[in-house]
């Protein structure tokens, strides 16, 4: 079976999925009327005390499983459409899954390492003038490119995705819209899939548009709520000034380049025609630039990262899977693929590294104070992507993919914990009504633990070994600086405090837990636990695919890195390596890096454990600092001021002005032209046309008027005439005679 | 005693045509004025009659009947328009009904 020909088979079988679910999934998911009307969702029932023993069998995800049955309200959890969907779903996408894993299996043995299968032409046939002048045709493939960046990027997306839609039959299923839910899933698997496996800049930007779309819709999944509907479209505006950038620079390439494939372009722009714009900022860094900006709104980097901690109001598993593992690394994905007019480009990457490090330590700093436990792990996302592009930034591309392929394991871990924990608790997610739950949940708290270890970068975990990469690249490349390693260590550090916070809090200390919350505390069920057990085994084992230089270990264990040499094959890997590698200083660096992520871990342990008065007391002394970081930085107090008081609300003054006064304006003086013109005819009328005719009247009757006063009425005026007439003709005939 | 010529019946014609035309012309009451138009109807009548012994012939006093009957007729037809003249204006004077102008 040549699976690198059915690669167009991969995307297709979610989409079958989610046309099911969308489709017919209503029509077949019998619910009571009068539950639809009740709110679904874990996300809202904290601040509802009582509610298990009122309604214990409500829908909300607070309902434990084995108490299910107890209540005899099973009907939903068991009804044979949600088994169904259980099946079709997932198991669309583990097909997805082994075709992906079969047709990468097939790619180590294709020379080159790339495989490109166009199906047809999708937009076709509009020429145009590129900026040379010649003449081009805009065009656009139905086109599938399987190279080693999408394969890891198609590994990650059905591997952890199937992970994650397993988990979602246990943490959905006392939630109305299963189907919906799934739907939606397997939809951004659809899109997500499409995004990394498109042959060119525009199939990819449909499956960037697609999987903002899904983000949406699942954002905003609880809609009855509205800060989750709010947060839905907060989410897609944002992105849309990402987008316009995207749009831009793909525009600017068809223009410069005449094609978006992205084969033709990395040829186009590796022929050596291009030269790097090391001096100024031309085209290229332009259209880099526009590119990047596409990335900062997909990826929530500095100016557009607000949008990533308000998506947690959708569930947690939506959280996991496109908030954390795939689809906000699509922008990283979007760099990587550009690496060859990235690397021409040195301004701009600097701007790339520069807001990447801004952004890992700005986010991190904002999630040292958050108390919900979603939010925590939400700036730690837009941290390490910041890292990401640090890594992008400094010319790594490999080593940004690789942090993106650990991180995407134990992220999605994190998250999936942290939704066990909430659904154990029954919606409550402020970590200030946690505590003590080690023993309750032990198999959330131990992979969870493996996921905390991993992201703060204990050696021998996943995380460790790619932050370890970034930082020694950030440091040793010829694009980084030693300041950018100090953020990213201080970054380090910062991440691994607010992790052992969350964890001391949630797992550690004393139970804070609501007494009538603690009575039901309980495991989730297999289908979420094994999920979170298997990722946490990516979470230990997925960094040994990159071990750092200076262990010096065999070749296996630089697998990751040899795999993406084709992708990124040029000069950009050569400069990354940065010439000699001076082993001996790496060992230094990683000590110190260990070493910050143990300071911060004991600090933590130190002020969350041992101390917890610390914690209360140190706000007060602190407090602008704290008061700062817990309100963010007044980043979105800032940006409601200036865009959406200001710009939109403002604007709409001025357009409503603009309509007042201009387009009123406009209508008003065409309708007082008119009057007046009428005014103008009128008096033509008045004066000219009937005067013309009154004068004729007036003249006759002036002329008639001698004969009028001959006109008596009177009859014996008349015979006088007539006996004048006669005399005259009897004088006239006599003297005639 | 000299004999009444036709001068004689002519002139007494000529007469009767001027006292009936001046009254046409000067009274105001339309009975009179029917009376001056049979004066005017009658010297006519005279001067037919008149020429008619003259010259022998008798067309004359034919024609001088047919007046006569003409004048009946004109005088039945005035009297009639007076009365409904009066039954509507209440006035027999002629300069009293002069709507029929400009």
């Amino acid at each position: 079976m040549n699976f690198l020909d059915l690669i167009w088979l991969i995307p297709l079988f979610p989409l079958c999925g989610a046309l099911l679910m969308l489709l017919f999934g209503r029509r077949l998911d019998p619910q009571p009327v009068s539950e639809v009307a009740v709110a679904p969702g874990v996300e809202h029932t904290h601040g509802e005390p009582g509610h298990h023993h009122d309604h214990g069998h409500s829908h909300t995800h607070d309902h434990p499983h084995e108490h299910t049955h107890d209540h005899g309200h099973d009907h939903h959890h068991g009804s044979p459409l949600k088994i169904l969907v259980s099946l079709i779903c997932p198991g669309m996408v583990l097909i997805s899954f082994l075709l992906s894993v079969g047709a990468v299996w097939q790619l180590t043995e294709t020379p080159g390492r790339i495989h490109q299968l166009i199906q047809f032409t999708w937009l076709a046939g509009l020429p145009f003038h590129m900026m040379d002048g010649r003449l081009a045709t805009f065009s656009a493939d139905w086109g599938f490119l399987l190279d080693p960046l999408s394969s890891v990027m198609i590994l990650v997306v059905t591997g952890i995705g199937f992970l994650i839609h397993v988990y979602s039959t246990g943490y959905m299923a006392h939630d109305n819209g299963y189907y919906r839910f799934f739907g939606y899933l397997n939809l951004f698997i659809f899109f997500m899939l499409m995004l990394v496996l498109a042959n060119n800049y525009t199939l990819l930007f449909v499956g960037w548009e697609g999987v903002g779309l899904c983000s949406y819709l699942l954002i905003g999944f609880y809609f009855q709520k509205k800060s989750a509907g709010d947060a839905g479209k907060k989410a897609f505006i944002v992105n849309r000034v990402g987008d316009a950038g995207f749009i831009l620079g793909m525009l600017l390439m068809f223009s410069l380049l005449g094609t978006v494939r992205f084969l033709d372009v990395n040829a186009a722009l590796r022929s050596g025609h291009f030269h790097a714009e090391t001096a100024g900022f031309g085209v290229l860094s332009v259209m880099a630039l526009l590119f990047f900006i596409g990335a900062t709104g997909k990826s929530a980097q500095f100016p557009l990262y607000v949008w990533l901690p308000d998506a947690m109001e959708g569930p947690t598993p939506v959280s996991a899977l496109i908030h954390a593992a795939t689809m906000v690394t699509a922008g990283v994905y979007m760099v990587a693929r550009s690496a060859a007019l990235f690397q021409l480009t040195p301004q701009t990457l600097n701007i790339v590294a520069g807001i990447g490090a801004f952004t890992a330590i700005f986010a991190a700093t904002i999630g040292l104070v958050q108390n919900d436990i979603k939010r925590v792990l939400a700036y730690s996302t837009v941290s390490q992507l910041g890292y990401m592009f640090l890594a992008l930034g400094v010319g790594a591309y490999w080593v940004a993919v690789f942090h993106l392929f650990t991180h995407a394991f134990f992220k999605a871990l994190l998250f999936l914990g942290s939704g066990s924990v909430i659904h154990a608790l029954g919606g409550e997610q402020d970590m200030r009504r946690m505590g003590d739950l080690k023993n309750k949940i032990p198999i959330t708290h131990w992979t969870m633990w493996v996921g905390s270890v991993a992201i703060a970068g204990i050696p021998g975990f996943a995380g460790f070994f790619s932050k370890d990469e970034i930082l020694w690249q950030t440091y040793s490349s010829p694009a980084g600086s030693k300041m950018l390693w100090i953020v990213g260590l201080a970054t380090a550090g910062l991440t691994a405090f607010y992790m052992w916070r969350l964890m001391n809090m949630t797992f550690y200390g004393k139970s804070r837990v609501a007494p009538e919350v603690a009575a039901h505390i309980h495991e989730s069920p297999p289908a979420m636990t094994v999920p979170l057990i298997l990722l946490a085994g990516g979470g230990v084992f997925a960094g040994w695919l990159g071990v750092p230089r200076a262990w010096n270990l065999s070749e296996r264990f630089y697998t990751f890195e040899r795999w993406l040499e084709p992708a990124f094959a040029s000069a950009a890997t050569e400069a990354a390596r940065g010439g000699a590698h001076d082993a001996s200083t790496e060992w230094i660096l990683m000590g110190i890096s260990v070493a910050v992520a143990i300071i911060g871990i004991v600090v933590a342990r130190y002020f969350y454990h041992h101390r917890p008065q610390t914690p209360g007391s140190l706000p007060r002394s602190l407090k602008p600092l704290h008061g700062l970081l817990y309100n963010k930085y007044y980043v979105d107090e800032f940006y409601d001021f200036l865009f959406v008081n200001g710009l939109c609300k403002g604007g709409g003054k001025a357009l409503g002005a603009f309509d007042r006064n201009v387009v009123d304006g406009a209508v008003n003086g065409a309708g007082w032209l008119t009057r007046f013109s009428s005014r103008a005819s009128m008096w033509w009328d008045t004066w000219i046309v009937d005067g013309a005719v009154r004068l004729g009247s007036f003249t006759v009757k002036l002329l008639s008027y001698p004969v009028c006063i001959l006109q008596t009425g009177r009859v014996q005026a008349y015979a006088l005439f007539v006996v004048v007439g006669v005399l005259v003709f009897f004088g006239y005939y006599l003297a005639g005679k | 005693m000299y004999p009444i010529t036709t001068a004689h019946y002519i002139a007494l014609s000529a007469a009767l045509l001027l006292i009936g035309t001046v009254g046409v012309l000067t009274r105001r009451n339309i009975v009179i004025i029917l009376m001056s138009i049979e004066l005017i109807l009658n010297a006519v009548n005279i001067n037919l009659v008149a020429f008619s012994q003259a010259l022998h012939n008798l067309d004359g006093q034919v024609f001088a009947i047919f007046v006569i009957t003409d004048a009946v007729a004109e005088a039945a037809v005035g009297l009639g328009i007076l009365i409904a003249l009066f039954r509507n204006k209440e006035t027999v004077l002629a300069d009293e009904v002069d709507l029929l102008k400009w």
